[in-house]
């Protein structure tokens, strides 16, 4: 997901008995469907991990605006050129309300930043893979939105408020996003013979990916059960991949297009489709930085943040100048 | 002009233009600004320019009468039948380049769409009814950034003036009048921009003076103009090489 | 690393909003920006006809601890609700 492989304490969960009073009450909450707030006592644990949460979902948010920002100046028509480019700034908007959750636990989303510059902290997988066509711009919106949005709307009840609520309000925006992908495939599948090889490589490539966003199987994780345990993760990860492919395969077959994976079969006895798993060790290298485009991106983001410093500061500088002689009038 | 085209199709290509080639630059910065904030901002300014872009174009379309759409008109034409002013082409530079380009745009815009809101013709009238809305926003927001750069810290005040000395030639491009101005200012559909340009001036210097910027003597010393095609800076051909890509390559295709 | 802008809380009614509400934060060097920055981020769709921003520094909020005291007192004033109040069908809306 946007937030893969989130470390929580490593610990197993303890039950109410073995807690301490205020960790109890906590936990009798969060069980109770009571929002945890910024000022309520929280386990360091679940802060940390929050933290760790938010902001790599921030960071996926922020990333993820360069392999479709990418097609924004190419896009075939002034209205695809302005759909697109509403959504990329959609992307941006949910970083910053991502942050903002993240920054109600104490971290600044300058340490951030500095942290996903620096490599200590993650994005998702998905955005270290190039958007090579038209197609892809397509394929980003109906698959990784698609399993973005998987994830999400169990997250608007996550315990945390402000995580709760950012979720919310990203939910209600990104109703259009997926939609709009999928519409770009419809045009394509429907169009010339260039066009529908466009689609289907684009589905091609970026099928496998999509379900890596979903992370590796956590049935047995300690983190998983945890952060369960906490409500900041929802449904363990193959839960939600299952419930991707059974919501994409139709989609595709509508289209007409294949997915690529041969040993695709519906299971009549689990009432869900069989599927391939995806390649785990190439997820785990992209993960590392070996991605085909892992530099590109955290290149772009500190070139971003580097040339970028002087306009922040001379705002900033201009501002207290400005308070000051306020102030000297009074 | 090469041929003799109507001037009202001139006119509004010059609009649509202007519009088109600037919110395809400030597109360029969707994922790459200073702050998350200000990324926000310009994709907005973008989306807008776009919108008019759209509006301006399709109008063109009809009046040339030939069937030709906004896209076919935004994605079929070479350089040479482009009709925007030689300030919205220039690369971005760095941000202070962009947001100055930006604010000496913007007003003109902002003049100019005001005195159209009484064009004689309605459909302009109306055009310029939404998009003087966006543009008085965009001198808000371009002119606060200006002065906030200008006096901000020494590294801004500098880069931003710099961006005004490479600039302020550009932007007189905007006052040249030349016949298609004359008649369509005479039928009362589009200002003489010349008529703007004391508006401009004040408005601009002022704003600059706040800053506490210098404005440069330099002139715009250019013979041809973007305004009739019979100028353009090579920038322009690879906006197009982009922008156009995919019409270009597949031909009558439905997106 | 350099300074980093302020956080500010927005607030925005919208345009059938008979009061203002919290829509969440943004950073901005100063006020007039914030509120712009409002704009940008918090009106995208059309949300606000006003728009409020507050130095999230500047917030005095109640102490999580004082959600007894403060607010329970309330509870009790059910009178202060209209369904406390029985009013027979016959009367019609009240």
């Amino acid at each position: 997901m946007y937030a893969q492989m989130v470390k929580s304490t490593g610990k197993g969960v303890k039950s109410l008995e073995e807690m301490e009073p205020e960790e109890r009450h906590f936990q009798e909450k969060v069980d109770a469907d009571i929002r945890i707030e910024p000022r309520d006592w929280m386990p360091e644990g679940y802060k940390k991990t929050l933290i760790r949460q938010i902001g790599q979902h921030a960071h996926s948010e922020i990333v993820g605006q360069l392999p479709e920002g990418n097609w924004i100046t190419r896009a075939p028509t002034l209205e695809r050129k302005m759909i697109l480019l509403a959504k990329v700034q959609d992307e941006a908007g949910h970083g910053l309300y991502l942050y903002c959750a993240a920054e109600t636990l104490g971290i600044s989303r300058d340490e951030m930043t500095e942290m996903l510059l620096s490599g200590k902290m993650k994005y998702s997988s998905i955005f270290n893979y190039p958007t090579l066509t038209w197609a892809d711009i397509g394929a980003v919106g109906w698959l990784v939105d698609g399993a973005a949005i998987m994830n999400q709307v169990p997250l608007q009840r996550t315990s945390y408020g402000p995580y709760s609520r950012a979720m919310i309000r990203i939910c209600k925006e990104e109703s259009f996003h997926q939609r709009q992908g999928y519409d770009i495939m419809m045009k394509m599948a429907k169009g010339s013979e260039a066009q529908k090889r466009m689609a289907q490589d684009a589905l091609n490539r970026f099928w496998y990916p999509s379900l890596m966003m979903f992370g590796p199987s956590d049935a047995n994780s300690v983190h998983s059960e945890q952060s369960m345990a906490w409500k900041i993760k929802i449904n363990t990860n193959d839960e939600l991949r299952q419930k991707f492919v059974d919501q994409t395969v139709p989609q595709a077959e509508y289209l007409g297009l294949t997915i690529p994976d041969e040993t695709l079969k519906w299971n009549e006895e689990k009432g869900g489709y069989d599927f391939a798993e995806p390649d785990w060790d190439e997820f785990f290298d992209v993960l590392k930085g070996a991605g085909p485009v892992n530099n590109d991106r955290l290149e772009a983001r500190r070139k971003a943040w580097d040339d970028g410093a002087w306009v922040r500061e001379g705002l900033l500088a201009h501002a207290e100048k400005k308070r000051a002689s306020k102030v000297a009038a009074e | 002009m090469t041929q003799k085209s109507d001037p009202k199709f001139e006119a509004l290509l010059r609009l649509g233009d202007n519009a088109l080639i600037l919110g395809h630059r400030v597109s360029e910065w969707c994922g790459h600004a200073p702050v998350l904030e200000e990324d926000i901002a310009l994709a907005n300014t973008a989306l807008d320019l776009l919108g008019q872009t759209s509006l301006w174009l399709e109008y063109a379309g009809e009046v040339e009468g030939k069937g030709r759409s906004a896209d076919d008109i935004a994605f079929l034409r070479d350089a040479w039948d482009f009709r925007n002013v030689l300030l919205v082409e220039l690369p971005n530079g760095d941000f202070g380049q962009t947001i100055m380009r930006q604010y000496l745009f913007d007003v003109f815009n902002r003049l100019n769409l005001e005195a159209m809101k009484t064009s004689t013709d309605t459909r302009i009238a109306e055009i310029a009814e939404k998009a003087a809305k966006e543009a008085a926003y965009h001198v808000e927001r371009s002119e606060g950034t200006v002065i906030g750069l200008g006096d901000g810290t020494e590294e801004s005040h500098r880069r931003i003036q710099d961006a005004l000395n490479i600039l302020w030639p550009y932007a007189q491009e905007l006052f040249i009048t030349d016949e298609v101005d004359e008649e369509m200012a005479k039928a009362g559909v589009i200002p003489d921009p010349k008529s703007l340009q004391d508006a401009w001036n004040a408005e601009v210097r002022g704003a600059l003076a706040e800053a506490t910027l210098e404005v440069p003597e330099a002139h715009f010393g250019h013979r041809g103009s973007g305004k009739d095609g019979r100028m353009h800076t090579e920038h322009l051909g690879h906006i197009l090489t982009q922008m156009q890509w995919l019409q270009r390559a597949y031909p009558g295709q439905e997106w | 690393m350099s300074k980093e802008w302020p956080l500010w809380e927005i607030f925005i009614r919208g345009q059938h909003g008979l009061s203002h509400r919290h829509v969440g934060s943004l950073h901005a060097p100063d006020a007039e920006t914030a509120i712009k920055n409002a704009r940008d981020v918090y009106t995208r769709r059309n949300e606000g006809v006003s728009i409020w921003v507050v130095e999230a520094a500047h917030i005095t909020a109640t102490a999580p601890g004082d959600k007894g005291p403060i607010f329970e007192p309330s509870e009790s004033k059910i009178y202060r609700h209209p369904t406390f109040y029985d009013i027979p069908d016959e009367v019609g809306h009240m």
